[in-house]
């Protein structure tokens, strides 16, 4: 059993390293020529359509993925040191991570070979945006729970019902979503539900934008009427559709940014307390840099097992734990410490902006992906108590 | 690591399978169960893994060591394995033939000092030397005038001071006071305490998450076995939940300690990114010691706290590892000056260097 929790010290090989170096020279270009400020997280322009194409342009859309789609056949670990920089540097990668993180290599599995020479090119040039349709009013982490109908009709599916909580909506070209086509049966409460591909900006859907607590719009509420689906547009298995969205999770769970969502917070800690800091605040940041790499080891170590083509549930599970709960964490930690920073600190009031950005995201942390009550479930099945 | 999958811990793991059952070790209060375990240990050369043959060794490689040693710490062995591996290994970076017989190192605290004076005598306190008492020879890392140098010295010259640390093991106070060692020679150019203690937080590390995984291992079984409420315990969800944690600290120790492991047994020399993997290794598995002996308890209720069960043996000792070689609020102390002397934007590059 203890064997299922091995975290190989894996180490990212020289052309990862190479390949962040880029990344970093690109990045400092963008945010020299005013694209975004890394030091601001809460900026308004989250959505940065020209921004996205740029990156596109570089190759680092759809790595993994086979050329013929637009992909550049790269490994898994070179993916994992872009999304890395990507997120310490702050950038607005809001228009392109899902696609290709998730839709991308759902499509690249279950789409029909026509839709995957249409979408999947366009994901690699940066063009379009992605929302995944999971939860629904009343269901959340309980996808079984889904009714959002999709009813067979000639050449196609009627879509009936709302999906909620979904990020980017009101920005995305294309959904994602789980339906159900058959309800449940006694057996088998997972059965009945399929997944689509579903065009956005059609009559037959409107989105409604949601507020967060942080300020910001990114949550939505879709509403279906009536909504046509053809029948190409199915993603896999009719009615099958538990085990295909399950099995993506890993990617989900294990990456740089459930644990890199509020880093931001530390580095500009480190800034204040200056090179020489009194005891206190040197044991915190101490402590943080030790969790912090420790996290990244295990998730890096993660991604090696993608790479080689394992599939770890409860690892990935881990990783999403005690990383979304470090993060959660590490605004009010950082708070803790810079109630000693000298008022004379440059960047006082940038640490304070971010304070107070970061606190108001740290609640959603535990939740995105898959709460941490479902996790540790996860966690409990791989170790055989359930 | 977790599993054997190189001769060393293989052989290693058949040892003390047979010599240190921990249900047998408990039931032992004369402790008769020491002398053969250690007798196996070092016939099959473990004990010397770290020195090469021409030092007395048996040469095994850096990475094979520390695998024997998480081993160790799935055992939670109260022999000086690990202690005789490092003096072993700090007397061949002076290349000084190692002696048989059980060793350990001084000092074991970066806060004590052993001095070394003008006609080559030794002197110096050093306290929570773990087996000093057991110890027949003593490594010890010392300063001179003219810088680091390492000594092999005879426990029989030293006054020791028996002491108990929290896992009921020795835990002693050495002194020095104008001893002459057996042998004495420079330490290698660069070489320093730091150095020392990072070696040896790390090999604390692994014990600790080795400690970690049986004391899951255990946890998790005891909660399939107990019966509370008319249901198994391993049903309940907040049980099922805190079981995950644990976990995930389990995981967390063991992947901080190969990973700093591994960055040792791969490094030219002890670099920020080697001190970055070894500190936080300590701090790490010393918080995870903390909050996953917690939850091992928990689950374990009354019984786990009786001497007649065996998770104090992995508890205990984790708890008291956390002490050896720097504690984990040295080494956040001294993680988090080295972090803000390199600057703010120099954190990332140096996280995110392997």
């Amino acid at each position: 059993m203890t064997a299922a929790l091995r975290f190989d010290p894996i180490r990212l090989p020289e052309k990862c390293e190479q390949l962040r170096k880029e990344v970093r020279a690109f990045l400092a270009e963008e945010i020299a020529a005013g694209t975004f400020d890394p030091h601001k997280p809460n900026r308004e322009d989250i959505d940065a359509p020209e921004f996205s194409r740029r990156v596109g342009a570089k190759g680092w859309l759809g790595m993994t993925w086979p050329k013929k789609y637009g992909g550049q056949e790269r490994s898994f670990l070179e993916r994992y040191v872009v999304t890395e920089e990507m997120r310490v540097a702050n950038a607005p990668t809001r228009r392109f991570f899902v696609a290709d993180r998730q839709s991308g290599p759902v499509l690249l599995k279950y789409a029909p070979e026509h839709i995957k020479m249409d979408i999947l090119p366009r994901i690699c040039r940066g063009e379009i945006c992605f929302a995944i349709g999971m939860s629904e009013p009343n269901s959340g982490s309980d996808l079984f729970a889904a009714k959002t109908r999709a009813t067979k009709t000639d050449g196609g599916y009627l879509i009936n019902g709302t999906k909620i909580w979904t990020s980017s909506a009101h920005i995305a070209d294309y959904m994602i979503a789980i339906f159900r086509t058959s309800p449940p049966t006694k057996e088998n409460r997972r059965h009945g539900l399929t997944q689509f591909l579903v065009k956005m900006k059609q009559p037959g859907i409107q989105v409604n934008p949601i507020g967060q607590i942080t300020g910001q719009y990114e949550f939505n509420e879709v509403v279906f009427t009536d909504f046509f689906v053809p029948d190409d547009h199915v993603l896999g298995e009719v009615d099958g559709a538990w085990k295909q969205a399950t099995s993506e999770l890993a990617y989900e769970r294990s990456g740089p940014e459930r644990f890199l969502e509020t880093y931001y917070v530390l580095t500009e800690l480190v800034r204040a307390v200056g090179p020489n800091p009194d005891t206190r605040s040197a044991e915190g940041i101490g402590r943080l840099v030790a969790q912090l790499h420790t996290m990244r080891r295990m998730s890096v170590s993660v991604a090696g097992m993608l790479e080689a083509g394992k599939e770890p549930v409860v690892e990935a599970s881990i990783v999403k734990d005690i990383g979304t709960v470090w993060e959660q964490q590490l605004p009010h930690r950082v708070r803790d410490l810079a109630a000693f920073v000298e008022e004379t600190a440059t960047n006082r009031e940038t640490l304070e902006r971010q304070l107070d950005f970061a606190i108001k995201t740290a609640p959603k942390l535990t939740i995105q992906g898959g709460t941490t009550e479902v996790l540790r479930g996860i966690i409990a099945r791989g170790l055989g108590l359930r | 690591m977790a599993e054997s999958d190189n001769i060393i811990v293989e052989t290693a793991e058949k040892i003390f399978a047979d010599l240190a059952d921990p249900q047998t070790i408990n039931n032992d209060r004369k402790d008769s169960w020491q002398a053969p375990l250690w007798q196996a240990l070092s016939e099959s050369g473990l004990t010397l893994s770290w020195v090469p043959d021409d030092l007395g060794g048996s040469g095994a490689s850096l990475a094979d060591g520390f695998a024997l040693l998480n081993a160790a710490g799935r055992f939670a062995v109260a022999v000086p394995l690990a202690e005789t591996m490092l003096a072993g290994w700090l007397l061949t970076q002076a290349k000084i033939t190692s002696p048989e017989g059980e060793m350990t190192v001084l000092p074991a605290s970066p806060r004590d000092r052993i001095t070394l004076d003008a006609n080559g005598a030794l002197s110096g306190r050093a306290r929570g030397v773990p087996f000093a008492k057991a110890a027949k020879h003593f490594a010890v890392l010392a300063h001179g005038k003219d810088g680091a140098s390492i000594a092999l010295v005879d426990a029989a010259k030293a006054r020791i001071e028996a002491g108990l640390n929290v896992g009921y093991d020795h835990s002693d106070t050495v002194t020095l006071d104008k001893v002459q060692p057996v042998a004495i020679k420079p330490a290698p150019k660069g070489f320093d305490q730091t150095n020392l203690m990072l070696m040896g937080g790390v090999a604390r590390s692994l014990q600790i998450a080795g400690a970690l995984e049986s004391m899951l291992d255990i946890s998790v079984r005891y909660s399939n076995e107990r019966v509370a409420f008319e249901k198994k315990i391993s049903k309940f969800q907040a049980v099922q939940h805190n079981l995950a944690r644990l976990a995930g600290e389990s995981a967390a120790a063991l992947a901080a300690a190969t990973s700093a492991a591994d960055a040792i047994a791969n490094a030219k020399s002890f670099d920020d990114e080697v001190y970055l993997e070894a500190a936080s290794a300590k701090i790490r598995c010393a918080e995870a010691a903390e909050k996953g002996g917690a939850i091992a308890h928990q689950v374990h209720g009354a019984i786990g706290f009786t001497m007649e069960h065996i998770l104090h043996r992995y508890s205990l000792r984790a708890l008291a590892w956390r002490d050896d070689f720097g504690s984990e609020s040295h080494w956040a102390v001294e993680l988090g000056k080295l972090v803000a002397s390199r600057g703010a934007d120099e954190l990332w590059p140096l996280v995110a260097s392997r």
